[in-house]
């Protein structure tokens, strides 16, 4: 026996060739041992694909996707490859941090980004601070620059509820009306449009007469309008879930052909709905907001043209191959941007692994602002690092024959308040 | 508003709301009268009818009248179908066994709630009203289509009466709810009533489905809330009672419709707190305390 191990025969040569062959032919090993850097980057997405974000989570994967072939055929970040692991979270907050975990302990993503829906983003945000692993929500909520969620969560790609609210109520206590009765979702986003445009009225010396909310999983609206007091002048509303499009039909139905206040719209009432839809044309001459023009309007920039195409979007806001399936076109190109924000954080870093995770959010709490251009065509913004919040223009438009026109456009200065919070004095 | 105006859309609305509960509670209750199954998955039946109606509106050409009319015919049939199938490969061989059918419908709820998800996705599917009218009302505007569902609803359940009181169809059906066993020694081929039961119960969600789709649009999720409702609606009519179930569903779309619109203008003051919300406890407090004091419901006979 111990004769045989320590001459082998012709036999066990081959046999542990063999095997060892095997081993290297399956990839057990590491492929890239001497190179670890020439993997891709693994980036993780939480998306609302089912549930009641789906129309939302549809294009914020397409937007996403485009995004990445763009930073990919430009050679990709640090000269690595990069791949998104899109993962269907339902629009379910428990179902998101689960996701998240999956995403960054079994796929062993470099950071997760991509969530929508405030309560969602609520619920995984601990889950971050917990792992460790950057958390980039494009989610418009108030509560990450409020101090509320942690150092891992930032929000670089949009601007938040409070910021946007704040731009715009001169223009609707200005132009539309004082008196203003509220519609909105009974949940954290919608709490955030109630608190923050009612003092936002406040300051320009309106006042808001009635806050009506509404449960997102509502089917029907109609028996909420009553409550809208006769007196009022202007009706804010916003509305979130799959039954957008019966809200505003119903809104539509119940002042009918009488005298009706005017109607001043978040764009997420009509999200993925197409305004030509039977039953909305009382909406002509009514105003949303808009962070991004749905419709292609005429003085559109290059970088806005390039993102149009690039995400397969026609000049009606439509998917370029089905002009029934309509965008999400105010909210999906904080996808885009946070991607890139992404790639430059991770440059600025040198980013090179999980390790390295604390640079990357130190290197992007450094940034200040983004310029207009294929990274950012929203349009510019500022960034905060220490509420970890972007703040950017948005747009007034104005539905006239069916197409929505920019009215009013915001400035940078519009939507600024004073920090909430330093999220750079607490530790990781 | 005046208070006359919004007594009357309150009126509008809760007849709505509660005629197309009634056709779907019907169906609930037709199959627990005379099959004994508690059917958990009826709500998505109801789901699979709305958006088998946006299926044929969308595939179908012609004006959106034709279509739902299609529509209205076609999808009860294939939802009663699935429903025929389900009971023969699954109910039949569980022997109906409360329990076993309990939890076999559960499951059938998640294989057709992930089913329409994948095959039809996740978006909310609007289907276009068949009627395009408005009235105008002093102080509010209304669907032309709405009151066309209620008087559908009226119709639907006299058609249903008829059947079950007037017809050879209806009389073998009551004879195998009262005696299942005298039923099959008279030449009664239960298997087939029970089959034929549990597919027209579906088919009446289906219908239910149809006639609010063009008002809600259709989405996978949608089923969980006629469930609720219709459990509610049968165990205040008391189940297997069909007068019972006509009665509880105007009391309960009322009571939905009624407490959001009517009283906040009543106690303005206190206009926040009389929320949906507070409509969905009221009713739910009143399917406890019915358990709990005539457990056989409002007009069910007491089962021996």
């Amino acid at each position: 026996m111990t004769n045989k191990l320590i001459t082998p025969t012709r036999r066990t040569v081959l046999t542990g060739m063999a095997a060892g062959g095997a081993l290297l032919a399956t990839g057990l090993t590491p492929r890239f041992a001497q190179a670890q850097s020439s993997e891709p980057i693994k980036l993780g997405f939480q998306l609302h694909r089912t549930g009641i974000g789906a129309a939302y989570g549809r294009w914020y994967e397409r937007t996403a996707t485009a995004a990445l072939k763009v930073v990919n055929d430009a050679g990709g970040i640090n000269g690595r490859p990069v791949e998104i692991l899109f993962e269907d979270d339902g629009t379910d907050p428990a179902r998101g941090a689960e996701v998240f975990g999956k995403l960054a302990t079994q796929s062993n993503c470099d950071l997760v980004f991509g969530a929508l829906f405030s309560h969602v983003v609520i619920g995984t945000a601990p889950r971050a601070a917990e792992l460790k692993v950057p958390y980039l929500v494009c989610s418009e909520g108030h509560h990450v620059a409020s101090g509320m969620l942690n150092r891992w969560t930032l929000q670089p790609g949009i601007t938040d509820v409070k910021s946007q609210v704040q731009g715009m109520a001169p223009f609707v206590t200005q132009n539309l009306g004082k008196k203003v009765a509220m519609i909105f979702p009974d949940f954290a986003f919608g709490h955030d449009h109630r608190d923050y445009f009612s003092a936002a009225v406040a300051a320009q010396g309106g006042e808001v007469i009635a806050q009506i909310a509404i449960p997102p999983t509502e089917t029907t609206f109609t028996r909420y309008f009553p409550q809208i007091p006769a007196e009022t002048e202007v009706i804010y509303h916003v509305m979130v879930g799959p039954a957008v499009l019966t809200f505003v039909k119903e809104l539509g139905e119940f002042y009918g052909t009488g005298a009706r206040p005017q109607l001043f719209g978040f764009m997420d009432s009509l999200e993925a709905v197409d305004i030509a839809s039977p039953g909305l044309e009382f909406l002509d001459g009514s105003h949303f907001w808009e962070a991004h023009p749905r419709y292609k309007q005429a003085d559109a920039s290059e970088a806005e043209t390039f993102y149009r195409t690039a995400v397969g979007v026609d000049d009606n806001g439509a998917a370029a191959n089905d002009p029934a399936d309509v965008a999400t076109y105010s909210h999906m190109f904080s996808t885009w941007e946070t991607l890139f924000i992404i790639k430059a954080a991770m440059e600025a870093s040198g980013y090179q692994g999980a390790a390295d995770r604390q640079k990357f959010v130190e290197a992007l709490e450094a940034m200040t602002d983004f310029a207009e251009g294929a990274e950012h065509p929203q349009g510019a913004k500022t960034f905060n690092g220490k509420t970890h919040q972007a703040f950017g223009i948005q747009s007034i438009s104005k539905v006239e024959g069916g197409k929505l026109v920019r009215v009013h456009q915001t400035t940078l200065e519009d939507g600024q308040y004073p920090d909430e919070v330093d999220y750079t004095t607490q530790s990781f | 508003m005046q208070l006359g105006s919004i007594f009357l859309l309150a009126l509008l609305e809760g007849l709505v709301s509660a005629s197309v509960l009634a056709l779907t509670a019907c169906g609930l209750s037709l199959v627990f009268g005379i099959m004994r199954v508690v059917n958990v998955a009826h709500g998505e039946f109801f789901m699979l009818g709305a958006v088998l109606a946006w299926f044929t509106a969308s595939l179908m050409p012609g004006p959106p009248a034709l279509t739902f009319v299609a529509a209205l015919v076609i999808c009860p049939l294939i939802v009663g179908a699935v429903a025929a199938l389900a009971d023969m490969l699954v109910l039949k061989r569980l022997n109906y066994e409360p329990e076993a059918t309990i939890v076999a419908t559960i499951g059938l709820l998640y294989i057709l709630q992930q089913g329409a998800l994948t095959v039809f996705g996740p978006n909310a599917l609007p289907v276009p009203a068949p009627l395009d009218f408005r009235l105008q009302f002093p102080g509010f505007g209304y669907s032309g289509y709405k009151i066309a569902v209620i008087l559908a609803a009226v119709l639907l359940l006299l058609g249903l009466w008829l059947i079950l009181t007037r017809t050879r169809i209806g009389l073998v059906m009551r004879a195998t709810q009262i005696d299942r066993a005298t039923a099959r020694a008279f030449g009664i081929n239960v298997d087939r009533v029970y089959a034929g039961v549990f597919a027209m119960g579906a088919g009446l969600a289906a219908i239910a489905a149809v006639l609010i789709v063009p008002i809600q649009q259709a989405h996978y999720l949608m089923g969980a809330d006629p469930l609720l409702l219709s459990f509610s609606v049968v165990i205040i009519g008391g189940l297997g009672s069909l007068r019972g179930t006509v009665v509880a569903a105007l009391l309960i779309g009322m009571v939905d419709q009624m407490i959001p619109i009517f009283m906040p203008v009543v106690f303005p003051a206190y206009g926040a707190w009389f929320t949906p919300t507070l409509a969905k406890i009221i009713a739910t407090l009143v399917v406890a305390l019915v358990l709990v004091f005539r457990p056989q419901g409002l007009f069910g006979k007491r089962m021996a």
